[in-house]
């Protein structure tokens, strides 16, 4: 019979950990329905940027206050978790507290972790707060309706219930108390429940070690439903972000083949394929997830739809649909329903919809600047402006579907080389003129 | 008065068997908007000043393709490059420099894996080169003291991460340069990139230029500086929508140098 907490916690355990792996192989099975893509190249930059931008935050604390807060609750997430390893080894073997031997510098361990617990605390606070009582304006865009709108304030209320815990934990936990040994924040929490039995307090303190434990892993299972991956996926996010400027779009190797073939002079026009020729690819551009790439995948799971993209975008900023995080949201939902079709069917069965016209409209999609602002303003390396550019090359090339000026323009670039109907001879003319 | 320019092309050096230093790519909103030809004209003039051996291409140049790829045509894209790859490779050509940072960006970044390897420059990075080696020389003039805002065009800036070339140049002029609240890497698009200058723009509540203009106009400057004719027309037709031309002129760098010599 006394062996049945550490039972229970045992199963609690496996339980958690292994609902998650399953639904962290639905997401990797979900990025490799994209494009296989390349990124071996720029090792160093991309380790370079990995410490920069994901382990040193240097875009979060391009606005300041956010950053801040946020640095707080990355540090405070990432030490915490140490004291979460001595929590599983209490709850497997039945022990209390088995680094307390560690004497001074366990005082010092815990020390840290009631500090930051507090500090985050704090900074969730301030969080909601800027959310909804501000309500600071790229929080409450069209597209943070229903879910996302809950989703962004479960995750605050996780958090504020897991730091109280933790420290109701400590508070309440008479021997440690005794001990008075890093209990720097959690002796004033004590200080509330002076009075209370010991017995009482110990079903506290048992309750809350509990609830603390199942409620990490109740966390740890809710990422996969939310936009909180960015706590996982933001590393190799990074890592596979673009290296090279910002204004170098890809060129389309399929196109670059027969370009190449229409200006030789040498190749007969009406050949027929040699045999085993390589096929030319089905679709040029992208009009549903399974054009993407892997990264352009990986980056709709990434996002935490913070909205830094959005606010920058000159087009959103003045009123039009387009929003580069409605992009990036878009993907991911239709990549989750492409999954679930999957799950049920076994293979993708088609459904009759795609990402395009189905989520993002080409409203959106012709309102984009190409201006790289989006680009520039995520602090984890998404890129929705390739998104937009590929769906733009779906639109043009399979469906010939530009609005009418554009497509004057081109056929003025074709016809003349120059976007306006003026005569290429005449392109040295101002030379002449006063 | 007239005045004498001279734009020798590069058939011309070709016939002479010589190679120019430079081959400066003049763009079709260079070669044809009537606003963008002051400003290539101004250049030329620096280039003359400066006695830089350079040449155009003249009727051999074509459009470098950017609206066509940023409005999702990749054939058409490639087409132009192919071809303006050949004629350029055909040259010889090494080392050009344009006025437009959409022709810089496409030249210097896209042109490389179709067969096209120069040395590409961005006006503002040639004429700051100049002034370094000394081969140009620049004094405050007219502009000195004034008020003077620089919208960063985004394919200058953030797309090639060029920031301080005209800002350097606009300190030579000895002007008070008033920095809007986003600038550089958080600048804001005047509207006309990714092919928006050849159409309208979707419903909105405001057009991109008048909200960038407005943001210029903030800084109560007299100038409203940048670096492509684009930004130029974007930004021009802004301080007109604003009925502010009486108070804010939009002008180029190079024009603002050749003007300050009284070229």
């Amino acid at each position: 019979m006394q062996y049945i907490p550490n039972i229970l916690f045992i199963i609690a355990l496996v339980a958690g950990i292994g609902y998650f792996t399953l639904n962290i192989r639905k997401v990797i099975r979900n990025i490799k329905l994209g494009q296989k893509v390349d990124a071996s190249d720029h090792t160093s930059e991309r380790w370079a940027n990995v410490f920069r931008i994901a382990l040193g935050q240097s875009k979060m604390t391009v606005r300041p206050i956010s950053g801040f807060l946020h640095i707080i609750v990355y540090i405070g997430f990432i030490i915490i978790n140490i004291e979460v390893l001595e929590i599983i080894i209490d709850g497997i073997f039945g022990t209390h507290r088995i680094f307390s031997s560690l004497g001074s510098f366990y005082g010092f361990l815990i020390g840290s972790f009631e500090i930051l617990a507090l500090l985050v605390l704090v900074s969730v606070i301030v969080f909601w707060i800027r959310r909804n009582i501000i309500k600071i304006r790229r929080f409450w865009k069209s597209e943070m309706k229903g879910w996302p709108k809950s989703d962004g304030n479960i995750i605050l209320y996780f958090e504020m219930v897991l730091m109280i815990l933790f420290l109701v934990m400590n508070a309440t936990d008479v021997p440690f108390q005794e001990m008075n040994n890093g209990n720097v924040v959690s002796k004033y929490v004590a200080s509330m429940f002076s009075g209370t039995p010991e017995g009482t307090l110990h079903i506290i303190e048992r309750a809350a070690w509990w609830l603390h434990i199942l409620g990490i892993l109740a966390f740890l299972n809710y990422l996969y439903f939310s936009k909180h991956l960015h706590i996982m996926l933001a590393f190799p996010n990074v890592y596979f972000g673009k290296v090279v400027p910002k204004g170098k779009f890809k060129n389309l190797e399929s196109v670059t083949n027969e370009v190449k073939m229409m200006m030789d002079p040498n190749i007969d026009p009406f050949a027929a394929p040699a045999e085993g020729a390589t096929e030319a690819p089905s679709k040029f551009g992208a009009s549903d997830v399974m054009d993407l790439s892997r990264i352009q995948l990986l980056n709709a799971y990434t996002c935490t739809e913070c909205g830094r993209c959005t606010d920058e975008c000159p087009a959103n900023n003045t009123g039009k649909k387009l929003s580069p995080r409605k992009i990036m949201m878009d993907t991911r939902d239709r990549l989750e329903e492409v999954g679930k079709n999957i799950d049920k069917n076994g293979e993708f069965k088609d459904d009759g919809k795609q990402l395009l016209d189905d989520y993002i409209t080409r409203e959106e999609l012709w309102a984009c600047t190409t201006c790289n602002a989006c680009v520039e303003a995520c602090p984890v390396s998404i890129d929705p402006l390739s998104i937009i550019m590929e769906m733009r090359q779906y639109l043009v090339m399979e469906q010939s579907s530009a609005p009418a000026e554009l497509n004057v323009a081109m056929t003025n670039i074709e016809n003349n080389g120059a976007p306006w109907p003026y005569n290429q001879m005449d392109r040295l003319n101002w030379k002449d003129e006063k | 008065m007239s005045e004498q320019i001279k734009v020798p092309t590069m058939a011309e050096y070709a016939a002479q068997g010589k190679q120019p230093e430079v081959l400066f790519f003049v763009g079709c909103a260079g070669s044809f908007d009537d606003r963008a030809k002051k400003i290539t004209k101004a250049f030329v003039k620096l280039l003359n000043k400066a006695n830089i051996d350079f040449a155009v291409l003249g009727t051999e140049e074509g459009c470098n393709g950017d609206p066509a790829k940023r409005a999702g045509n990749e054939f058409l894209f490639q087409m132009q490059a192919m071809t303006n790859i050949e004629v350029l490779n055909g040259y010889g050509v090494k080392k050009i420099v344009t006025t437009c940072p959409h022709c810089f960006n496409t030249l210097k970044n896209e042109y490389p894996e179709l067969g096209g390897n120069y040395e590409v420059m961005h006006h503002t990075q040639f004429l700051k080169s100049l002034l370094k080696e000394g081969r140009l020389k620049v004094e405050g003039g007219k502009f000195k003291g004034k008020k003077i805002t620089f919208h960063d065009p985004c394919y200058l800036g953030r797309a090639n991460n060029e920031y301080e070339a005209p800002r350097e140049l606009l300190e030579k002029l000895e002007m008070e340069l008033v920095e809007m609240k986003r600038n550089k890497k958080r600048g804001m698009c005047c509207g006309a990139g990714g092919a928006q200058m050849f159409k309208e723009p979707e419903a909105g509540d405001k057009d991109v230029n008048v909200l960038r203009t407005e943001q210029a106009l903030e800084t109560s400057s007299e100038i409203i500086a940048t670096g492509c004719p684009f930004c130029m027309v974007m930004m021009t037709d802004g301080v007109k929508a604003k009925n502010a031309e009486d108070s804010v002129q939009v002008m180029d760098v190079a024009e603002m140098i050749a003007s300050a010599e009284d070229l």
